[in-house]
């Protein structure tokens, strides 16, 4: 009976092709204004390292300007510290598992092929950034402690530049031209993309594509390699020192600082460290606003930056409402198209349809518009994530129209459907059967 | 086969109260053909909904063989429907976007037979009214006679025992309602009770029996009436 039922509904829809266009066009728009918002929202608000995200801390420290207003939270606080605490952390024995101190930069790759340079993103950093992120390793392996003490020109690159520049062959012990440098590569990582980009989301770059080149942070410093990331200051650096001393040496925050922590206790243990730390720093002269350090996890992190606005929250409402009213108005038109069957309806009654074979028969009908509305919301939904990707800068792992989305988005219009197609569909399986004869 | 007791139907709106049936007596025996007359509005068409369980009466005992079939609910009386009753209308009520085939087969399809007994069905019933080599044709490329045999293969097509037309040759040039009747006459004389609504006197004389209905009763004429003399019905007697 189902094929039976699926033939006519195609026949009906055909049969009113303006009206059935309408209502999968109505439906559509719904749904790819609600698939588009809920997908950002989706990624935006996802664990982007769930095995181990309530082990992993970013680290805030007070420096700033004493004349601003008091600290209230972590939001109040500059997100990233100086280079010289994150230095004088990861040199001092903490109780931490682990702790990386980074920032990003950029350089020109100079590719051995006629290729002409290109640019590439840097992360300079530590050994420990690789176990501490459970970084996936496609050849090789991180450097090591001795390497980030040794100011080695050493390298781990990123599948997509191991593709561009060795066409996907093991690369490890070959050199990288970057500026006019050459770095050994000791390792190739897979793709590795966490979502939000959460050890870096500064300055909009929390979907950014990870880098393609990690390096020393120490190596980075004598080049010097710039950060590209945010700098904040709040005073002038020293003009007695040179221009690189002064900068390393000043009150401005443009690193990023990590701490692996196992327990509890170890995180309580961590904190008092920090609050020393902070404390002995106070005693030099630095830090002259009220004590205030902050540890906060992945998802505390994400939050203290909102990574996910209240924009997209609302925006998530919003298209929810949009596409409640797409339903509502695919019920008028049903109705409309449903009324216009009447006469058929009563000649089937009188042929020996029962009211729950009616029932059935337009339900299929309704259940097709809403898969055809759900394709052609997921196509819009497509359109929509494209447009969000040209509109914002760095939102490009947001628009993967994976399967579940798919199957989400058809079974949402279906449903859609059905629910608006219930009453229309109930009304049309009433209609008194005799009508037929009394109209003619 | 049907047999039909103080059967009324009243129809009620907020502003008035039509009585289309009064307390109506008629029964209908295997075999017969009925020819069913009486002005317009007198309740023709009511008592063939009923008689087809398409309505239920206001009150009244209606028995389909031998059975109670006012209490019945909507899937048992749709089964009834299906299986016993074929229905032909004035203006045949093809599905427009169906071919031929697939409108015989509408009633078929909620019989729950097998495709291959349904194409043998459909295939002889439109050998029977001679549209067996136009089975993919739509509605819009025939006649309104041809429609109307098709409509009347569809009714037929679940073999059922009792066939109810109402005007069925309204439509038609009398050329056309020859035919038809022709058709009707054939399928009666198979074993297929036949109750149809006519207004012309000259189809309605070829019936078995007449019962004109006035006033929402019937009064039965057991001889035929004469074509040419308008029937004079004895007004508030009904028997049956
Ligand atoms: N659904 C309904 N609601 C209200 N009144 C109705 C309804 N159906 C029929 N009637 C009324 O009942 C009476 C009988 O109607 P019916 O259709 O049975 O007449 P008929 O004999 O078939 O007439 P005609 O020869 O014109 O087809 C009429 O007065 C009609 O207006
Ligand atoms: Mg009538």
């Amino acid at each position: 009976m189902l094929s039976y039922y699926l033939r006519l509904a195609f026949a009906s829809i055909r049969r009113t092709p303006v009206l059935s266009a309408l209502m999968v066009l109505a439906l559509g728009l719904g749904i790819g204004a609600f698939m588009t918002t809920f997908t950002v929202y989706y990624l935006m608000s996802g664990d982007p390292i769930p095995h181990k995200s309530h082990m992993l801390y970013a680290v805030q420290l007070d420096n700033w300007d004493p004349n601003d207003p008091p600290t209230e939270s972590a939001k109040d606080v500059q997100p990233q510290i100086t280079y010289q605490d994150g230095q004088n952390l990861v040199n001092a024995d903490t109780p931490a598992i682990r702790q990386a101190q980074m920032y990003a930069s950029n350089v020109i790759v100079v590719p051995e092929s006629d290729e002409p340079p290109f640019d590439e993103s840097v992360r300079a950093t530590y050994h420990n950034f690789f176990r501490m992120f459970d970084v996936p390793f496609l050849y090789g392996q991180p450097w090591e402690r001795r390497e980030d003490e040794d100011h080695a020109a050493v390298a781990v690159i990123g599948r997509e530049l191991n593709d561009r520049l060795f066409d996907g062959a093991n690369s490890v012990g070959k050199n990288i031209r970057v500026d006019d440098q050459f770095l050994q590569i000791v390792g190739v990582i897979d793709d590795w993309q966490p979502t939000p980009r959460f050890y870096h989301v500064d300055a909009g770059g929390q979907f950014d594509d990870t880098e393609q080149i990690f390096l020393p942070l120490s190596w980075a410093i004598d080049q010097p390699l710039l950060p590209s990331g945010n700098t904040n200051c709040w005073k002038p650096p020293d003009e007695d020192l040179s221009l690189l001393e002064a900068f390393l040496q000043s009150e401005c925050v443009w690193n990023q600082f990590w701490a692996e922590i196992e327990t509890p206790e170890q995180a309580a243990a961590y904190k008092d460290f920090l609050d020393n730390y902070v404390r002995d720093q106070k005693a030099l002269g630095r830090f002259e606003r009220p004590l205030n350090t902050f540890i906060s996890n992945v998802p505390e992190w994400l939050e203290v930056n909102e990574v996910v606005t209240d924009d997209n929250r609302v925006l998530v409402r919003l298209s929810f409402l949009f596409l409640l009213v797409c339903v509502l108005n695919t019920v008028g038109l049903l109705l409309a198209k449903f009324l216009g069957k009447s006469g058929e309806v009563a000649l089937r009654r009188a042929m020996g349809a029962s009211q729950g074979a009616v029932f059935s028969q337009n339900l299929v009908e309704v259940g097709l518009i809403g898969v055809l509305g759900g394709l052609s919301g997921t196509g819009l939904a497509w359109l929509g994530l494209r447009a969000v990707e040209s509109l914002y800068r760095g939102y490009q792992h947001l628009v993967h129209l994976d399967p579940v989305m798919l199957t989400t988005a058809i079974g949402l219009a279906t449903l859609s459907a059905i629910l608006a197609g219930l009453y229309p569909v109930w009304r049309v399986s009433r209609l008194a059967p005799a009508g037929l004869l009394k109209t003619q | 086969m049907l047999k039909m007791k103080n059967i009324s139907k009243v129809y009620r709106t907020e502003l008035v109260e039509t009585h289309a049936l009064r307390e109506l007596d008629l029964h209908v025996d295997e075999g017969e053909f009925i020819a069913v007359t009486g002005p317009s509005g007198s309740g023709k068409t009511t008592f063939l909904n009923i008689a087809g369980l398409l309505e239920s009466p206001s009150s009244g005992i209606y028995e389909l063989d031998g059975e109670d079939v006012s209490r019945l609910n909507d899937r048992q009386r749709s089964r009834i429907r299906n299986e016993k009753v074929g229905f032909i209308f004035q203006s045949f009520n093809l599905i427009p976007d169906l071919n031929l085939a697939d409108n015989v087969d509408v009633p078929l399809r909620y019989r729950g037979w097998s495709a291959v007994q349904r194409r043998r069905a459909v295939g002889d019933m439109l050998d029977l009214v001679g549209l067996g080599s136009r089975q993919n044709y739509l509605p819009s490329q025939l006649s309104g006679g041809q429609q109307q045999r098709v409509a009347i293969a569809r009714a037929l097509a679940g073999k059922p025992r009792f066939l109810l037309a109402d005007e069925p040759t309204g439509n038609l040039d009398s050329e056309m309602a020859e035919i038809v009747m022709k058709l009707l006459e054939s399928i009666n004389a198979e074993g297929t009770t036949i109750v149809m609504v006519t207004h012309d006197p000259d189809l309605a004389h070829r019936a078995s029996r007449n019962i004109h209905i006035l006033d929402g009763r019937a009064t039965d004429s057991a001889t035929p009436l004469s074509p040419n003399v308008t029937p004079l019905p004895e007004r508030g007697v009904a028997h049956a």
